[in-house]
Parts: structure tokens; C-alpha cells; sequence
């Protein structure tokens, strides 16, 4: 096991050194290196924030969140709604301070994000645990409603940002080029997550429940905890997570429709790349994939290859899973 | 003599499969009750009816008066019930603090029980840091006891603790579920007849899916007869 884990860890070691290698290739001045870098880890953590959950959720509750991404959608547009004058809940006129109002809007996706997960859970989830073919059918049917909502209420334009606010505007300098500090304070507040959560699942007696509810979910309620309340709580907490990384990511990406499907289907790539329910897994595996993606945006620049970004998470998952069959961190199952 | 539990007829279904055909067994409160029976008879599945985590379709379980159908499992172990399960069931990524703090019904359980636990199993004192999956088998089923001792438990299900043992840890574990026998009620499930007759009084010998014959363990030791008859072995 020791040995396994050994391995495990080279190779995703291996697959860095390789990305970064490409990356300064490619680069042609430390600046451009620079940028690059920032931007995959920027991708990385906002990666992290859907496969974070979608990883727990599975690995507890046996349940692949088809409506991951559209947690994260959500996050984007209430986030952006808050913010801008016209929005359905205009918080321009009442919170006139734009750094208070990101802030308030942040904390409002992940409200909404958090409610709609437990509405989820408790409402139509719960009555099909002993379906997991029905709970997929179910989480796919709730993106597809999610994004048909989406379009009825904010219409299928995209928003790209208009509101300033500080942090999102200032920069910084490093090798003769200029830096965002929005990226670094994304991926400031990314690694911060994923040390809490960790902590919290080597710590916490909530932590201690979810790793044995992975291991064994039965013998969990045989020993008097009861199971279904913790499943609400993490789905929940997973929905939340999410929001609130669309709300971060807004300031950059925007809002538009493509958001939850392009985040589901790179957030499946890395937790099964990471392997299946392993938490360290997906928060390495989102590194790579999120600095993958930003190679690959380099590396497409001025070529007429422009959908290298997009496919790139799926070729890197390729790859692992032909030399790793249960992910870089994964248990066989 | 009061009866802790009282299991009363029950059917259980697996699926589409009829496994149990009307279980009755009587627990007394304390002192140890064993079932027997052969391979697929259905004593595992009798326990698992009775935590709720295969509930019975028809017939009732009683523990102490209180109607068990119907309740989740873990509404039923916070009611003072300990399962040790077939094959353990230790936490294997958990340390072996972590799996007994998991067993905790109340905080600070675990630290109030740590003495008794620890002069039961001394073994575990030390390998209270590692993970459950480095343990060895013998050691594994200690955890798994000492698990169910953690909160203040009325009644242990024990599933096949000898089985996969050393003859040595079976020793071992036949002194400790002696000892622990004093302060709880236990139904076991045990395909060793030696053990189960070392450490039983009563018995009830589960046949094909139904509750077939009980009594006193020392009576069945010497009705030959009978053992070869529904469990197909000697007595020797």
C-alpha cells in the first residue's frame, strides 16, 4: 500500500514536471511562463471546487452528480445578477461599494447553491437510493431543467463582467510582465479549501464519518450514526462549493450556458483521473488538469488548432487511466 | 428469567429471495445465546434482521419491550445494540482510535471504556495509531468487538468471531467474550461447535431458513444424534 501510494504520487509528480517542462518550452520569456502557470492553477482550483464535490459526494453516497457543473452555473449568474444593475436582485443601488457587493453576492451564491443542493437531496435524490441508474437518469434530468431555467430567466446571451470592483482591477508585476491579482487570490482562496478540507476529513469526527462511510456505508449505521443525515450534509456542502466557485470564477469567466456542462465534464476528468473517491486524488488531479488546459491554451495560440483546450482534460484522462486503470490515486474496485 | 430480545417469526427477503421462513430466538438477559446451523442456513441474515439493515417483511423483534420493526439501523444501535459482523468490517483507511471513536454513542464513550478495552485486548493499546488494514486478522476481530464495547451496550450480535483464526487468538477471544458476557446479553453466530458450546448456554439451530430446535447447549453436546442431524458434524 505504502509502495502504491509511492508510485501514485511520482507519477502525478512526473506528469507536473512534464506540463511544466512543455509550458517553459512554449513560453519563450519567463513571463509568458509566469502567466501561463498562474492561469493553470487558476483553472485548477475553480476545477477543484466542482470535483471536490462530485468526488465526496461519489465516494460516500455512490452517486455521480450529473448537476455538479449546473451548481457551479448557478453560482455564476446569481453572482452575477447581484452585481449588475438590471439583475433580478440589483444590489447596485442598495450595496453601492462593489468590493462589499462581491462579497455579498459571493456569499449569496453559495446560499442558493447550498439550498438547491439540499432541495435536491431531500426532495428526489433520497427516494432512489437503492437506484443508482435511476439517480443518474435523475441528476442529469435536474441539469437539463436547471439549464432551461437559466435560459427563461437570464436569456442564452452570455454575460461577460462590466462591474469593477478592487481586486478583481489590480495587478502586479513580475518579470516584466503584468500579473492579475484576481488569479492569485482565486487560487489563494483554493488552496485554502483544500487544506480545510482536508483537515476537517483527517480531524473532524464529521471527517472521520465520511471516510468510513466511503469505506462502508452499513456498518456506519450499525454503529449508530445516522447516515442519511450525513449524506444531506455533504451534498449539500458539494452543491455549495460549487456555487460558490461559479461565483468566483464570474469575475473571469463570466456567465453563459456552457459554463456547468464545460465545468461537469472536466470535473469527471479529473476525479476520475485522481481516481474515484480519493480526496487527494482530485485535488491533485485538478492541478494538472487545470495547468493541462492552460499549456494547451498556449500552446493553441496562433495555431488553427483551437479546440486543443477543450479536448485536453479528456487526453490527459486517456492517458493515465491506459497506465493507471483506477486513477492516479485510486483503489481498484 | 427475562428475555432481552425476543425475535418472534420473522420472514426476510433478499431481493426476490425467501430467506428466512419464520426465525423465532429467544435472548435471555445475560449470559450467551449461540445459532447454529449450516452453511447458508440463515443465521447471518437473522442478524442483520434484527439491526434493521435487512429488515423482516413479516414478524416482529423485540428488544427490551420496544418493537424494533420498522426502525433504521442506526435508531437500533443507538438503542444498545452492538453488531460485530461477519468478516469485521473494520474501517481499513481509519486508525484504530478512529474506528473505536467512530463507535461512540455519546462523546468521551470511548475514553470512559478505554480501560476495560484495553484489559480485553491488550494488543490494541499499542497498534492504536495505525490503520485498520494493517491489522492482522486476529487483531482485526478484537477491533471489531471492542468497537461494539465502546458505548454502553445492552445486547451484542457477534458474527463468526473464531472464524479465520489461530487456534492461540480463538483462545483469546473465547476468554474475552466470557468476560464481556458478564456485563451484556450476546447472541452468536458461530460455526466452530467447540467454541459455541464452550462459550453458549442456550442455542437455536437455524434449518433451512426457520427457527428449528433450542435449549440448553449442555443438553445438545451430548445428543449426538441431533448435532450430526442439523449441523452434519461430530461432536468431538
Amino acid at each position: 500500500m505504502m509502495i502504491n501510494r509511492r508510485t501514485s504520487a511520482i507519477a502525478a509528480l512526473l506528469i507536473f514536471v512534464g506540463l511544466i517542462s512543455v509550458a517553459l518550452l512554449n513560453a519563450g520569456s519567463l513571463g509568458n511562463f509566469g502567466i501561463t502557470i498562474l492561469s493553470g492553477l487558476f483553472q485548477g482550483m475553480l476545477l477543484f471546487l466542482v470535483a471536490s464535490g462530485l468526488s465526496i459526494i461519489f465516494g460516500l453516497m455512490d452517486v455521480l452528480n450529473l448537476a455538479q457543473g449546473s451548481y457551479f452555473m448557478i453560482g455564476a449568474y446569481v453572482a452575477y445578477d447581484a452585481q449588475h444593475v438590471g439583475g433580478l436582485v440589483d444590489l447596485t443601488s442598495t450595496i453601492p461599494d462593489p468590493n462589499v457587493r462581491f462579497i455579498v453576492a459571493v456569499i449569496a451564491a453559495i446560499i442558493v447553491g447550498g439550498t438547491l443542493g439540499f432541495i435536491l437531496e431531500r426532495g428526489l435524490l433520497r427516494l432512489l437510493y437503492s437506484r443508482p441508474v435511476f439517480q443518474l437518469v435523475l441528476t442529469f434530468g435536474v441539469s437539463l431543467v436547471v439549464l432551461e431555467v437559466i435560459k427563461f430567466i437570464w436569456s442564452t446571451t452570455p454575460y461577460s463582467w462590466t462591474e469593477v470592483f478592487g481586486v478583481r482591477e489590480s495587478f502586479f508585476q513580475l518579470f516584466d510582465q503584468r500579473f492579475s491579482t484576481y488569479r492569485l487570490f482565486v487560487i489563494g482562496v483554493g488552496i485554502f479549501l483544500i487544506v480545510a478540507i482536508a483537515i476537517l476529513l483527517r480531524r473532524s469526527k464529521i471527517g472521520i464519518i465520511i471516510r468510513a462511510g466511503v469505506e462502508d456505508g452499513e456498518m456506519v449505521q450499525a454503529l449508530g450514526i445516522n447516515v442519511r443525515a450525513v449524506f444531506t450534509l455533504v451534498f449539500t456542502f458539494g452543491c455549495a462549493v460549487a456555487a460558490f466557485g461559479g461565483a468566483i470564477a464570474a469575475p473571469f469567466l463570466g456567465a453563459s450556458t456552457s459554463l456547468g456542462s464545460a465545468f461537469l465534464l472536466q470535473g469527471i476528468a479529473v476525479v476520475v483521473l485522481g481516481g474515484m473517491g480519493s480526496y487527494e486524488g482530485t485535488a491533485i488531479g485538478s492541478i494538472l488538469v487545470g495547468m493541462a488546459i492552460a499549456v494547451a491554451q498556449d500552446a493553441a495560440i496562433g495555431t488553427s488548432f483551437a479546440a486543443l483546450p477543450s479536448i485536453t482534460p479528456m487526453l490527459l484522462l486517456v492517458l493515465v487511466l491506459l497506465l493507471r486503470p483506477s486513477g492516479l490515486f485510486g483503489s481498484a474496485r | 428469567m427475562s428475555n432481552i430480545l425476543e425475535v418472534r417469526d420473522i420472514h426476510t427477503f433478499i431481493g426476490q429471495f425467501h430467506i428466512l421462513e419464520g426465525v423465532s430466538v429467544s435472548v435471555p438477559t445475560n449470559g450467551i445465546t449461540v445459532l447454529l446451523g449450516r452453511n447458508g442456513a440463515g443465521k447471518t441474515t437473522t442478524l442483520r434482521s434484527i439491526m434493521g439493515l435487512t429488515p423482516p417483511a413479516r414478524g416482529t423483534v423485540t428488544f427490551d419491550g420496544v418493537t424494533l420493526n420498522g426502525k433504521s439501523p442506526h435508531a437500533i444501535a443507538r438503542m444498545g445494540i452492538g453488531f460485530v459482523p461477519e468478516h469485521r468490517a473494520i474501517f481499513k483507511g481509519l486508525s484504530v482510535r478512529e474506528n473505536l471513536q467512530l463507535a461512540e454513542h455519546r462523546g468521551g464513550d470511548f475514553a470512559r471504556k478505554s480501560d476495560f478495552i484495553f484489559d480485553l485486548f491488550p494488543d490494541l493499546k499499542r497498534l492504536i495509531e495505525l490503520p485498520g488494514g494493517n491489522l492482522s486478522g486476529g487483531q482485526q476481530q478484537m477491533l471489531a468487538v471492542a468497537r461494539a464495547l465502546v458505548p454502553d451496550n445492552r445486547l451484542l450480535l457477534i458474527d463468526e468471531p473464531s472464524e479465520g483464526l489461530a487456534p492461540v487468538i480463538i483462545e483469546q477471544m473465547i476468554a474475552a467474550i466470557q468476560r464481556l458476557a458478564t456485563g451484556s446479553s450476546v447472541l452468536l453466530v458461530e460455526q466452530n461447535f467447540r467454541v459455541a458450546a464452550k462459550l453458549a448456554q442456550q442455542y437455536v439451530i437455524i434449518d433451512e431458513g426457520r427457527s428449528a430446535i433450542n435449549g440448553d447447549i449442555s443438553a445438545l453436546v451430548q445428543d449426538k444424534a441431533l448435532v450430526q442431524q442439523y449441523l452434519g458434524i461430530g461432536t468431538s
